[in-house]
Parts: C-alpha cells; sequence; structure tokens
C-alpha cells in the first residue's frame, strides 16, 4: 500500500494545454501515472498527446472516470477550480497553483469541510508514492520505494531530506506535499493519520516550518494516536517575526510560529527533532534500526 | 502587506467606519497647513510600523498650528526602534470617555475570521487576553455566512461595552468586518476604538495587513506597496519579482525553494555564522533568475560572502551554474562565493564552475560543510 496515489489513481488535469500544466502532465504520465484526461475550457476534442481534453471536469469524469484531479491554473482561476473539481466529485483534488487569495481558502476549506473529499495544496509539490505514481512537480529521480512516509510544507526540503535518508539506503512509501500556504486543504494530522493506517509505512519524517500552529497540533495528534514513530524537522529559526519567508504561511505573527516553539513542542510530546536535513536523516536511519 | 495607520484610516473611512480627520504631512510646513485646515488642538502622530510610538516621543498634542509646526519639526527624522519617522498624520484630538478594543483577523489555526471585542482598550491586548481572558470576548465567524448583527451583539454584552455606546460599537464591527472582507484583510485591529464626550465611537489607531496574494484583485492597494518598503534591496527585489527578506548577519544566502532557503539560514547559523537575507530564486531557476538575485545580493555592502544552495529537481544545476558565470562576467564580484549543488545535472554544474569559474568561487559538496565554508569566508574577510 501508500498513501493518496497508487495504480488505482484516474487522473484529470486542469489548465492540462498550459505550458506548466503540460509539462508536468506528460511527466507524470512518463513516471507511470494512469493520466485519463485534460480539462481546458473551449478546447473539448483536442488531446494532449493522446490524453483526451474536456470542457468540463464533469464530463472528464463522466466519460473516463476520473477520481484525482491536479489543478495547474493560474491563481485567478484556480479557485474556481478547485469548486469544480470538488462539485464533480473528484475524491482527491491537488492544487500547484501558487498564490491563491487566502480568503478564498478559507471559504474553500470551510466548503470541503462538509464532504468527504481531500484536497491537497493549494502552493504544493503535489504526491509521490515511488514506483507507483506520482501527481505533481516533484523530481521523481530523487525517490526510492520503500518503506518511509514524508508529509512537507515544503518542496525543495523534501527532495533534499528524501534524497539523505535515500543514500542511506531508505526509500520511501508516499511522499506529500501539503503546502506552503496558511490554510490548505489537508493538514499534517490528515496526512499522519493516512499513514498511521497505512500497514506499509514503519516510519514518518514531517518536515514543517514557521508559522501558525499545525506543527504543534500534529505534535498531540502523534503523543495520542500514532504508533508510527515519527521524526521531525523545522524549517526557519533565523526568521525574523513579521516577514513572510517565502511561502505565504511561512509567517511568525508576534511570539506565535516560531520554530524554536515548535520544536519545543514536538520534542515535549516525544517527537525526536533534527537540526538539519543530515541529522534528520541519521536520526530516521537510527529510529529504524 | 501591513499598512500605515494613515493609510488604514483613509480605508476605514471609505467603508464608513468613523475616524478623526485629518491629513498627511512630511514636512513641519505642511504640519502647520494641517493644523490650520483642521483647526483646534491636533495630534501628531508619527507614521512607523512599530508598537510604543507614544513612549518614544511619537505622538504629540499641539494646541495651534505654531505648536504642530514646532513638533512636526522634532518628530520628523526621529529613530523609533529603528524606524525613521518620514510622514506624519496631523489629525483632530478626541475627547475620550473610554477606550475599547476590536479586531477581525485571520485564524489561521481555526481557517476562519475571527472577531474580538474588549472594554479595556488601549493596551496590549496580548497582556489583556492573558490576565484578564473574560474581558476579552472572542467570536469566530462562519466565512460562507458572514458577519449578522446577532453576532456583534453577542460581543457587545460578553465584552461589557458601556450602554450609551453600544449602538456606535456594532456599526463600527460591522464596518470593521466588511473592510476585512472588502479589502481581503488578514487583520484589522483598531487599538483604541475610543468612546467619546460626545457619545460618537470613533476609531483612534488603524492596523491593517493585506493579503499579499489578493493585491491582484485591488489595484488601488498594490499601489501602496511602494511606500512600505524603504530597504533598498528589498525594494530592487520586489521590482525585479524576487522573493526576499533583509537579515543583519554578513553570509549571503541564495537558494531555490523557501524550505531549503530557510534551512540554509538555519544551517549557517548552526555553523556559527550570521545570514544577510533570505532569497528564493524560485522552482525553475534558469540562468537569468540566477543572475537577477545574485544582482540583489551583491548589492548589499554588508555581505562578505555568498552560499548559493541549490538541489535541482526540474530545476537542472547545469543551468544554474552557466547562470552563475554569466552573472559574474556581467557583475564582476571579487568576494567568495561558496556553492552546492545537488540533484538534477549536479555532477554537470560541478564540472562547469571547477573548469570555468574564476577563483573566488569554490564548490561544496553538501549543504552543511558549504554552510561551514561560507561562515569561515566571511568572517576572514571582515
Amino acid at each position: 500500500m501508500s498513501i493518496l496515489v497508487d495504480e488505482n489513481t484516474k487522473l484529470v488535469v486542469q489548465g492540462v494545454t498550459g505550458r506548466e500544466g503540460q509539462f508536468h502532465t506528460l511527466r507524470n504520465r512518463a513516471y507511470g501515472t494512469n493520466v485519463v484526461a485534460g480539462v481546458t475550457p473551449g478546447k473539448a476534442g483536442q488531446d494532449v498527446e493522446g490524453i483526451p481534453v474536456f470542457n468540463t471536469v464533469r464530463d472528464a469524469v463522466e466519460a473516463t472516470g476520473a477520481n484525482t484531479s491536479m489543478i495547474f491554473v493560474p491563481p485567478r482561476f484556480a479557485t474556481d477550480a478547485i469548486y469544480e473539481s470538488l462539485d464533480a466529485g473528484i475524491d482527491l483534488t491537488i492544487a500547484i497553483t501558487e498564490g491563491i487569495p487566502a480568503h478564498d481558502m478559507m471559504r474553500v476549506y470551510t466548503h470541503l469541510q462538509r464532504s468527504n473529499q481531500r484536497l491537497l495544496g493549494p502552493n504544493c509539490p503535489g504526491a509521490i508514492s515511488p514506483g507507483k505514481a506520482t501527481v505533481g512537480i516533484m523530481p521523481t529521480d530523487v525517490f526510492t520505494p520503500g518503506r518511509v512516509g514524508i508529509v512537507s510544507r515544503s518542496g525543495t526540503l523534501t527532495y533534499q531530506i528524501s534524497k539523505e535518508i535515500g543514500d542511506l539506503g531508505i526509500g520511501q512509501s508516499t511522499v506529500v506535499g501539503i503546502g506552503g500556504d496558511p490554510i490548505v486543504g489537508s493538514s499534517f494530522i490528515d496526512t499522519l493519520q493516512m499513514f498511521e493506517a497505512d500497514p506499509e509505512t514503519d516510519l514518518v519524517v514531517m518536515v514543517g516550518e514557521i508559522g501558525g500552529d499545525e506543527e504543534e497540533k500534529a505534535g498531540e495528534f502523534i503523543a495520542a494516536n500514532m504508533k508510527t514513530p515519527v521524526v521531525g524537522y523545522i524549517a526557519g529559526f533565523q526568521a525574523p517575526p513579521g516577514k513572510q519567508m517565502g511561502h505565504a504561511g511561512a509567517i511568525i505573527t508576534g511570539s506565535s510560529g516560531t520554530a524554536q516553539g515548535k520544536k519545543d513542542a514536538l520534542e515535549a510530546l516525544g517527537v525526536r527533532v533534527g537540526t538539519n536535513p543530515t541529522e534528520v536523516a541519521e536520526i530516521v536511519a537510527d529510529t529504524l534500526k | 502587506m501591513d499598512l500605515f495607520e494613515y493609510q488604514g484610516k483613509q480605508l476605514f473611512a471609505k467603508y464608513g467606519l468613523a475616524v478623526p480627520s485629518g491629513e498627511v504631512a512630511d514636512t513641519p510646513e505642511q504640519a502647520k497647513a494641517a493644523a490650520e485646515a483642521i483647526g483646534g488642538t491636533v495630534v501628531v502622530k508619527a507614521q512607523v510600523q512599530v508598537g510604543g510610538r507614544g513612549k518614544a516621543g511619537g505622538i504629540k498634542l499641539a494646541k495651534d498650528p505654531d505648536e504642530a509646526y514646532a513638533e512636526a519639526d522634532n518628530i520628523l527624522g526621529m529613530d523609533i526602534k529603528g524606524h525613521v519617522v518620514k510622514r506624519l498624520w496631523i489629525e483632530a484630538a478626541s475627547d475620550i470617555k473610554k477606550e475599547y478594543y476590536a479586531s477581525v483577523t485571520f485564524d489561521r489555526s481555526a481557517k476562519k475570521p475571527l472577531v474580538m471585542l474588549s472594554a479595556m482598550g488601549g493596551m496590549d491586548i496580548e497582556a489583556v487576553a492573558e490576565e484578564h481572558p473574560e474581558a476579552l470576548a472572542r467570536l469566530h465567524v462562519d466565512p460562507l455566512v458572514g458577519f449578522q448583527p446577532h453576532h456583534a451583539r453577542w460581543l457587545i454584552y460578553h465584552a461589557d461595552i458601556d450602554e450609551p455606546a453600544q449602538k456606535g460599537v456594532l456599526d463600527a464591527l460591522t464596518k470593521a468586518y466588511e473592510a476585512f472582507i472588502g479589502l481581503e484583510a488578514t487583520l484589522i485591529e483598531i487599538n483604541p476604538l475610543i468612546w467619546t464626550a460626545d457619545d460618537r465611537v470613533v476609531a483612534l489607531d488603524a492596523k491593517v495587513s493585506i493579503d499579499n496574494n489578493a493585491l491582484y484583485r485591488h489595484p488601488d492597494l498594490e499601489a501602496l506597496k511602494e511606500s512600505v518598503t524603504d530597504d533598498e534591496q528589498e525594494r530592487m527585489a520586489h521590482e525585479r519579482g524576487v522573493t526576499y527578506v533583509k537579515l543583519d548577519g554578513d553570509v549571503g544566502i541564495m537558494g531555490n525553494g523557501a524550505g531549503i532557503v530557510m534551512s540554509s539560514l538555519d544551517v549557517v547559523a548552526l555553523a556559527g555564522g550570521r545570514p544577510a537575507n533570505f532569497l528564493d530564486a524560485g522552482g525553475g531557476s534558469n540562468a537569468e533568475a540566477v543572475a537577477t538575485a545574485l544582482e540583489v545580493l551583491l548589492s548589499d555592502p554588508k555581505v562578505k560572502s555568498l552560499m548559493i544552495n541549490i538541489f535541482g529537481g526540474i530545476t537542472r544545476c547545469d543551468e544554474v551554474a552557466e547562470g552563475l558565470l554569466t552573472a559574474l562576467d556581467k557583475l564582476g564580484a571579487t568576494l567568495p562565493i561558496v556553492v552546492r549543488l545537488d540533484g538534477t545535472a549536479a555532477e554537470a554544474g560541478r564540472a562547469i564552475i571547477a573548469e570555468r569559474a574564476p577563483a573566488n568561487v569554490v564548490v561544496e559538496p553538501t549543504m552543511l560543510s558549504a554552510a561551514k565554508r561560507a561562515v569561515e569566508l566571511a568572517k576572514e574577510a571582515s
């Protein structure tokens, strides 16, 4: 097993005919992901190297049985694209788009709570179950099949940590980028819960950063509900308060959301936290011994 | 984006929220003219984005235009906790009966707007929340339902707002919520919201933060961005579309991706150094992006060495290396530069640097060793 994406994924790509959308769609297919459809309004009947294009997500779902959507449309159209995917009954929507306004996401999130559907992102690199399927923009070469799950708010840091543990001969079950925005559809807890239920995940690495309190909440969840060991990493110890560090969500507000606060909270709850990616990999190897 | 008080008050007025009449002044002469136009006693207020302006002497009463001139002359150029006062807000003085606190914030933990009201205004609200939690009424709003009058009533009764001021506070809360939604703000804070001697309710301060991601829908607010950035490198980075934050150290840092750059800053600090900045050259860092980023970094005279940390995914390390060479050729930088390349085409990238880069560019195999080297080189250079 693995979580979120695998050989049962039937992917529809919203924004498939754009430059980025097309590039990553074809990369995902080349890795082995079952890409069944694309959507671009007004371009029904066309195809992208054999992938049929539809006008709407509902049309794509009816014709192909797509169960997962990847969103590649620009920020000003992306909120609508998320609602369209949810309304078409897609089980898992993965929004890659960076720059969706926070007020839009408050409403999307509230709407999402009324269904059993999942949203990953926005502003996320997607998810990969090595050897099975990838949906998103992750560089697939970095990952090898294995039994460590990774969940992260950052893309590049995930690749870095995956490579470091890969260098120690350890592969991944699924790697999940939940996104760097202040409000994202799936939290650390949502993802940890799935990893806990996955018999093929023996350990989870949680990669957090400054801003918000999702890492602290995850710590409490881990202490109360998880048998699978979790190793933590937090980025942003040097970040000054009030400054957005690249990600819209990476900002210390007043005295809350600091890296030290998160590290202390996790350690107090029994989660080991590495001070740099290399040390995280060493703790993973040590824990798995 | 955090706005200045005067910008917040001008926006409040657009939403029908009562504010004292006032004008902006950049010189003592303008302050005097503003005081004449407003009439009576005025308050001269330093426009800086830092708390404790009053204690630092940045807020003064002036009984007439000449006094306004003198106070303005005194406050302009003043350094308040590292912020130099360049602009003043001159407004009519208010006759205060009582100070309240009101805010609408974007509560990212609850993922909903949070409206707060207290009869203990005018002081640090975090301290009120800590010492008198019962005095701070808090209410989350379903963003798909919006702020209803009964929400306002609940807050007013629970915050124990004085009866003659209740109607005015209800109106102020409603307008503040409208401003929060209309401006796509992440914070609307009014501290104090005052009850005046003539029973009006007026916003005496304004703290407004706007979601950067929403600015494309608010061109009028986008135009304010220029006025809120006063650091040279931050302004330069903004113009070039580079994500940059200035820090106070001497090791310049650049990488691709917010997470890896944050991590690079931390690793430099662990190696005993002090990062000079955060700079994310972006996911698809091509040669041009590298050159642009370097230009911003090299324009900061504090920077003594550079650490370039690239993990190639979709970004190719050989392209980054080429970009670096092109940029160095153009900019002629001589300070030590430590490069760490990993991931896609890393070997090709390292080979390009080994063969063709000038002697001030060195390659290190890991993030940790690159950070150590950059820190050593910065120390040697200072």
